[in-house]
Parts: structure tokens; sequence; C-alpha cells
């Protein structure tokens, strides 16, 4: 049941052939091998897949590939620099030391793309409730924590100096 | 990937209907975050879908020359949350379904999916009972209007008739016009679980902000289906507002429901919490009502 997409992964149009029983999880990894995308438990419970839609974080693993026609995709390996430079984000995630064994980090990563990109500040606890959607075995949160507050203010700060 | 034998994503309502009509069995796939579920369990697995998510007729939220607001099925739970009209008119709805699952969840889910999936614990029900929602049903033989208490049926069944599609869920104006309220919703965690209990109230006091002119409570999983308690409605119409009254009120909801026993809780606790949450959700809605804190 093979169907040809056209999609923006990363910034790139792309044409891909899909099954239309896969979901954007087993397209981006199995057929675009952008295996930032991890799959954890397939049932949109853990957030380890999520991507970018149009700018909406969203769990690839209960998305259907054939759902991304149209559409612009953003992974991990979209947000690396000319130079391969960690974004912002990433760099804080270094800095707050918020990665043990990684596996649900580009998952949350994406999620503080779309929370940082709002260009708003946010409270700890709105934090909390804005990466409620990912599971973490290793961390126990605080320095996730901490690394989403670090962008978000970052942004912010960055934001406010470029107002007159 | 999933197990799927065939899908077939219609590109407008009529020829969704009639791919409905050709092939019965075929089940609706909206957001995909039931049905897909369902497939990976295996409880769908091997199912024909009709995908409906082309159908930008079914999407987006606007406001009727009455005053009547229109939410189509297709509009998600972050998007109903974020709209203006919902912000300004309806936001215990709009608070209720920031309550489904986790941020990525409400960039998917659809409230027509979690009213056509029919199960009692759904965020949005509660609250759209409590709002008097009304429901556009839409078949071969054209257009039927239902209120949402007739829709739910039975656990997981809903009154779609066959080839049906919900088009519209619609609040007239008289049932949100001044009225305040508040939805808490129980649960294990503050995310990513579905509710022990859910309760919606809505309110609307008289001038001088110390009676209650009409009140709405209504529950989700406090029985099989989302369900209103009218005789606690009764007995706050009308009344001074005190903590007696909302007692009272308490009291009587508790004599309405008829939760049961799961993995998640006891009835007891279940109604424990009926008496609970039925109070500090008229308090907290009497304060958004305009009337003063208890
Ligand atoms: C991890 C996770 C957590 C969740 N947490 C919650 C929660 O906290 N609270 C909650 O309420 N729900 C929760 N859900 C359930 C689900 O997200 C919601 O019920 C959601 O609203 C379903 O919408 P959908 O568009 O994804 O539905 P779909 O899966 O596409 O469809 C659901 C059902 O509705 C039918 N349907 C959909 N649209 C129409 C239509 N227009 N006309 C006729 N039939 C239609 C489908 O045939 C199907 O039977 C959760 C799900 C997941 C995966
Ligand atoms: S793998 Fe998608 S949410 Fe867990
Ligand atoms: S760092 Fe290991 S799961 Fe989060």
């Amino acid at each position: 049941m093979t169907k040809i997409i056209h999609c923006t992964v990363n910034g790139q149009e792309t044409e891909v052939a899909i099954d239309i029983r896969e979901s954007l999880a087993d397209m981006l990894r199995q057929r675009l091998h952008l295996t930032s995308v991890k799959k954890g438990c397939e049932v949109g419970e853990c957030g380890a897949c999520t991507v970018l839609v149009d700018g909406e974080a969203i769990d690839s693993c209960i998305y259907l590939a054939d759902w991304a026609d149209g559409k612009h995709i953003l992974t991990v390996e979209g947000l690396r620099g000319p130079n391969g430079e960690l974004s912002p984000i990433q760099q804080a995630f270094i800095e707050e030391a918020a990665v043990q064994c990684g596996f649900c980090t580009p998952g949350i990563i994406m999620s503080a793309v779309e929370i940082v990109g709002s260009g708003k500040q946010y409270t700890r606890d709105e934090i909390r409730k804005l990466i409620s959607g990912h599971l973490c075995r290793c961390t126990g949160y605080q320095n996730i924590l901490n690394a989403v507050e670090r962008a978000v203010n970052e942004a912010y700060q960055f934001l406010q100096q470029g107002e007159p | 990937m999933y197990d799927i034998e065939k899908i077939y994503d219609a590109v407008s309502l009529d020829d969704a209907i009639r791919a409905r009509v050709e092939d019965p069995e075929a089940v609706i796939i909206a957001g995909g975050s039931d049905v897909l579920i369902k497939i990976r369990e295996g409880k769908l697995a091997g199912c024909r879908l009709i995908g409906i998510r082309a159908i930008k007729e079914l999407e987006g939220i606007s406001m009727d020359g009455d005053g009547c607001i229109h939410i189509r099925p297709l509009t998600t739970f972050s998007h109903i949350t974020f709209h203006p009209l919902i912000r300004e008119h309806l936001p215990v709805l709009g608070y209720a379904v920031d309550q489904v699952g986790g941020p990525q969840i409400r960039n998917i889910g659809t409230i027509g999916g979690n009213v056509c999936n029919g199960v009692t614990s759904a965020d949005s029900a509660s609250t759209l009972f409590a709002y008097n929602a009304v429901l556009e049903l839409t078949g071969p033989d054209g257009k039927r209007t239902l209120p949402i208490a007739e829709f739910y049926t039975g656990p997981g069944h809903v009154g779609l008739g066959p080839a049906e599609l919900l088009t519209d869920i619609m609040i007239a104006k008289k049932d949100y016009d001044g009225f305040g309220g508040h939805y808490i919703k129980y649960a294990q965690r503050n995310a990513m679980d579905i509710a022990t209990l859910g309760c919606s109230a809505i309110c609307r006091l008289n001038a001088s902000k110390n009676t209650i002119e009409d009140l709405r409570l209504a529950f989700g999983v406090a029985g099989p289906i989302p369900m209103r308690c009218h005789k606690a409605e009764e007995a706050a119409r009308g009344q001074l507002i005190s903590p007696q009254l909302l007692e009272q009120i308490a009291l009587t909801a508790e004599s309405e429901v008829n939760p049961r026993t799961s993995w998640r809780a006891s009835r007891e606790f279940r109604l424990q919490l009926v008496r609970e949450l039925s109070q500090r959700a008229c308090k907290q809605a009497i304060i958004h009502a305009g009337g003063a804190d208890l």
C-alpha cells in the first residue's frame, strides 16, 4: 500500500514513498534515517517520539505518515546550525546536565522548541505542565526543568533586547 | 506499522457519508488518539478506516448571528483552549479540555473524537453536558440535532445512526451568557491519566450576587455515561449562597450518581469525590460568576 507524499522535513522539501499503514515515527526513522525520533511506548504515553508538525508538538507514533503530506516536520536533526553547532536549547540541556541516558532528550527538546518559540515567559509550574507529556526514567526531571527554564529565559531576554 | 486493511481519505462530508454507506463496518478516524491505540491493542486490528481530516468544513469555531457558538468536531483540544471565543464565552470548556492527556495529545485529539468515543471519563463531556450542548449529526438522510444527554447511550455507545457523522457541537447563548463555572478533574497524576472523577459546575447569580439563579452540575465517571445531577441543581435554584447550601447540593448529588468500583478507585471513594468535588467546583463557579468566596 505504497503512496508518495511530499513534505518539508527539517527545512528540506522531501518526496518520500510510504506505506499508508506506517506512523510518522516509522517514516522518519526508517525511510529518512532521522533516528533522534525514539520509540518508547508507541501508544502516545511517553513522548519519546515527539516532533513538530507545522510548529505543534505531537507524538509521531500515533500520527500516520500519510497525514504529514504537505506539512512541515521538524526533528532534532533540524536544529543544528550551519556548521553543525548545537542550538541554544540543546546547549541549555548540556549546561544544566539534563541528559543521562538520553532516550527522552530529543522528544523533550522538541517540546522545548515549541515552548521557547512562543516567545513567552513561564513559571516553573507552567513549564512542568508543558513538558508533562514526556517520561524520563533517569534524571528525576529537575535538571530537565532547569534546562527548559534556562532556554525559555534566554530566549525571552533576547527578544526583550530586540525591542526598542 | 499499524494493522490496517485499508484507509479511505474522504475529500468532503458527502464523500465520507457515501464511503460509510458503502462500507458500514469501516471506522471513522479523526485525530486517531483513540482509534490508533485500539488498533495497537488489537481491538480494532485489521480494520478499514475512513479518514475525515481533510474535510475543512468540519474544523474551527465560530459564533452565529444569534450568539450560538459552533465548535466543529475536528477542532483539536489546544485550538479550543486558545480560541478567543472560547476564552471569552466558554472558559470552563477551554479549561476542561486543557486537562486531557498531555500537550502532544491535546495537539492531536479532537473534541469530536472525544464525544464520539462515548466514554464516561472524556474530559470534554461533563462540561458539554453543563452547557446543554446540542450535537448536529449528518447522514445519508440529511442533518438532525440531538441534545448531548441523549447522544450517550451506554459505555462506549453513542447515538450515531448508520453512516452518520458528528458535524457540529452547538452551545446556545442562553446556556453560557452570564454563567461562571469550574471543572475539576481528579486523577492519580496531574497529567497523562484519565479522570477518576470529573466534575463540572456552571452557575448564574442574581443581580446582588448572593443567590443562585441557575446551576448546572455534571459529572464524568460518576456513572456509566456522563451525567447531570438535576435534583441537586433544583435544590440550589433561587437559594441564598451559603456553606450549608453547598453541602446540600453535594449530598443531593451523591444521591443521584451511581459510580462503580474499578482498579482506579472504589465506588465509596468516588462517592466521596462527588461530595467533595461538587462543593469545591460550585464554590469556584460562584466566584467566577461574580459571587463572594465562601
Ligand atoms: C496517551 C493518551 C492520553 C489520553 N488522555 C485522555 C484524557 O486525559 N482525557 C480524555 O478525555 N481523553 C484522553 N485520551 C483519549 C483521546 O485522546 C480523546 O478521546 C480524543 O478526544 C480522541 O479524539 P481523536 O480525534 O483522536 O479520535 P479518534 O481516535 O480519531 O476517534 C475516536 C472515536 O470517535 C469516532 N469519531 C471521531 N470523529 C468523528 C465524527 N466527526 N463523527 C463520527 N465519529 C467520529 C471514531 O470513529 C472513534 O470511534 C487519551 C489518549 C491517549 C493516547
Ligand atoms: S513512542 Fe510515541 S509517545 Fe511513546
Ligand atoms: S535521560 Fe534517560 S530517559 Fe530521560
